[in-house]
């Protein structure tokens, strides 16, 4: 596999392609670099976070190449954070469950975000790991060409615990 | 690598309807369901209708069957026994380095969250851990959570883990159990049926949730036995429209099919067995896809009627259905449909259909955008 783009966010630091180029937190970065997306504020903290990574590594990409892509995505957490959130909507005594909540009680709604936003047809995929392991996730990935003859895949790790711990890591990979 | 010959050599279903795959057949083909009416249930204020399993009945039977499951959840449990009656019935050695586990599931053990928002139990890696150590297998086991079709990616997985010779066998088990948190969301979206489901009928309004656990255990290479099932094509593709829509013309699942197409011809197909969930969007936007496809006057049916929505089982255990159908020479009947309700006049019945093709295609759209579907082929001698 090619690696043509690769970025990272943390709570502090955004790199792209070996760079730093924000120090802002994922809100920040939304009004840095897009800031003309309003659905952005709709997101759960998951799809926010993979959002913008895609936002800044497919910055370039053309439609046609998007337009048949993948999205092969992993991490641990699922969408506990979300699960987190939704569980307080449905306590005996205070029994309210949000359907804005519950629909971002699915890992993979990160990768619809993503698709829905670049008009990316190809596969969507989200696989939990026990933790962050790159072999894996390359084997993984590398096999999707077995079955699929995708532009590229996006693919990556992408995982949300807190608002002080999370991390997306994420690349264009090519064969 | 491309051209080993990948074969379904085991399965297992365990379900409100039975627990082994004949059983579950037996009882769609006599027209059984446990779809009911719960009142109260998981401290639910409204009642929901699903099928669910009987805690008692189904316990006991856990506790018989299972020895030493220390820490193991009912979740996990269930999908325990449904892999260990797989694994009995081809003598696979699950702890050899060749087999790998993958687990298909929406939310596991999410109810333990109601005690404890931090259980650790709710992390879906653990249980697939869980699982794959009781059979001895220390092997890293992959945990697919795809929404919906979940069940359908885990079997592509699995084809692409054989496909590659990094493993020989693969063990796919799919499952989820209800809970307040599932039942309380889909009621929160609207989306039940305060009745049984009725997949594609013109007064259908909403879907039922069910529970079940499938296995369907794979092997890469030539199959020893006669009258094995092949793996032909799979596909997967995003609407790129919506999140928890379907797209107003199918896209991603006649991208799917048309993939799948690619690789079989309709000729060679005895039906397309659906996702027909019941709700107004999902049968119209198949019926869609179905039409775009060229696929109007092949047989199509769905299982919902008889166990509902099952989550991450549903596309293991449809799949397996759908092959004990072939073999009897079947197209299983859609329970709770009457009169056609979707726009283009698809070929679905509510009686058994006699086939004598040999393959079928299965097809899952689900929250994301996400659609998948794969197609299986039943061989001659080997």
């Amino acid at each position: 596999m090619i690696t043509l783009a690769h970025i990272r966010i943390t709570p502090s630091e955004t790199w792209l392609n070996g760079k730093v180029v924000s120090n802002s937190n994922i809100n920040g970065i939304y009004r840095e670099f897009i800031g003309d997306y309003p659905k952005f504020f709709k997101m759960d903290s998951l799809c926010k976070l993979g959002f913008i990574a895609a936002e800044l590594i497919l910055k370039g990409q053309t439609p046609e190449l998007k337009e048949n892509a993948s999205i092969i995505l992993f991490n641990r957490n699922g969408s506990l954070i979300t699960d987190r959130n939704y569980q307080m909507t449905i306590a005996d005594d205070h029994f309210f469950p949000s359907p804005a909540l519950f629909v971002y009680t699915l890992a993979n709604i990160v990768t619809g975000e993503i698709a829905i936003r670049h008009k990316i047809y190809g596969e969507s995929s989200f696989y939990v790991l026990p933790h962050q392991d790159d072999e894996m996730i390359n084997d993984v990935v590398n096999k999707a060409y077995l079955t699929s003859n995708p532009s590229f895949i996006l693919t990556g790790w992408v995982d949300y615990d807190d608002d002080d711990n999370y991390v997306a890591d994420i690349k264009l990979v090519t064969k | 690598m491309e051209g080993v010959m990948i074969t379904k050599i085991a399965d297992n279903i365990i379900s409100p309807l039975g627990c082994t795959s004949e059983e579950n057949f037996k009882a769609v083909l006599s027209g059984e369901t446990e779809l009911k009416k719960h009142e109260g249930t998981f401290g639910l204020p409204e009642p929901f209708c699903a099928s669910l399993f009987n805690r008692d009945d189904i316990n006991k039977q856990l506790d018989y069957e299972l020895r030493s499951v220390g820490n193991l959840t009912f979740f996990e449990k269930l999908c325990v026994l449904s892999a260990k009656r797989a694994i009995e019935e081809c003598n696979l050695s699950p702890r050899e380095t060749n087999v790998i586990f993958i687990l298909s599931t929406t939310k596991g053990n999410v109810e333990f969250l109601e005690h404890n928002l931090s259980d650790q139990r709710c992390y879906l890696a653990e249980s697939a851990i869980k699982i794959a150590k009781y059979f001895g297998n220390n092997n890293s086991p992959l945990v697919v959570s795809n929404a919906c079709i979940s069940g359908v990616c885990a079997q592509i997985t699995a084809i692409r883990e054989l496909l590659s010779g990094k493993y020989r066998y693969a063990v796919v088990i799919g499952g989820d159990v209800l809970s307040k948190f599932i039942v309380s969301g889909f009621q929160s979206f609207k989306a039940l049926s305060p009745e049984q489901c009725k997949p594609y009928d013109k007064d259908r309004i909403g879907l039922n949730l069910g529970e079940a656990v499938g296995t369907m255990i794979f092997k890469a290479g030539k199959p020893s036995n006669e009258g094995y099932w092949r793996y032909v094509a799979c596909s997967i593709h995003n609407d790129a429209n919506h999140i928890s829509g379907p797209s107003r013309t199918g896209e991603g699942s006649f991208r799917v099919l048309s993939d799948i197409l690619k690789n079989i011809g309709i000729d060679e197909i005895g039906f397309v067995n659906v996702h027909g969930t019941s709700t107004a969007y999902n049968d119209e936007m198949e019926s869609i896809a179905l039409h775009r496809a060229n696929l109007d006057n092949v047989p199509i049916n769905g299982l919902k009627g008889y166990y509902g929505h099952t989550l991450g089982a549903a596309g293991i255990i449809e799949t397996i259905l759908s092959m004990k159908a072939i073999e009897n020479g079947v197209i299983l009947p859609t329970k709770g449909f009457g009169t056609i309700g979707t726009s283009y006049n698809v070929n679905i019945s509510n009686q058994v259909r006699k086939t004598d093709k040999s393959a079928f295609v299965k097809i899952l759209s689900g929250f994301g955008g996400s659609n998948a579907g794969i197609s299986y082929q039943k061989g001659g001698k080997a």
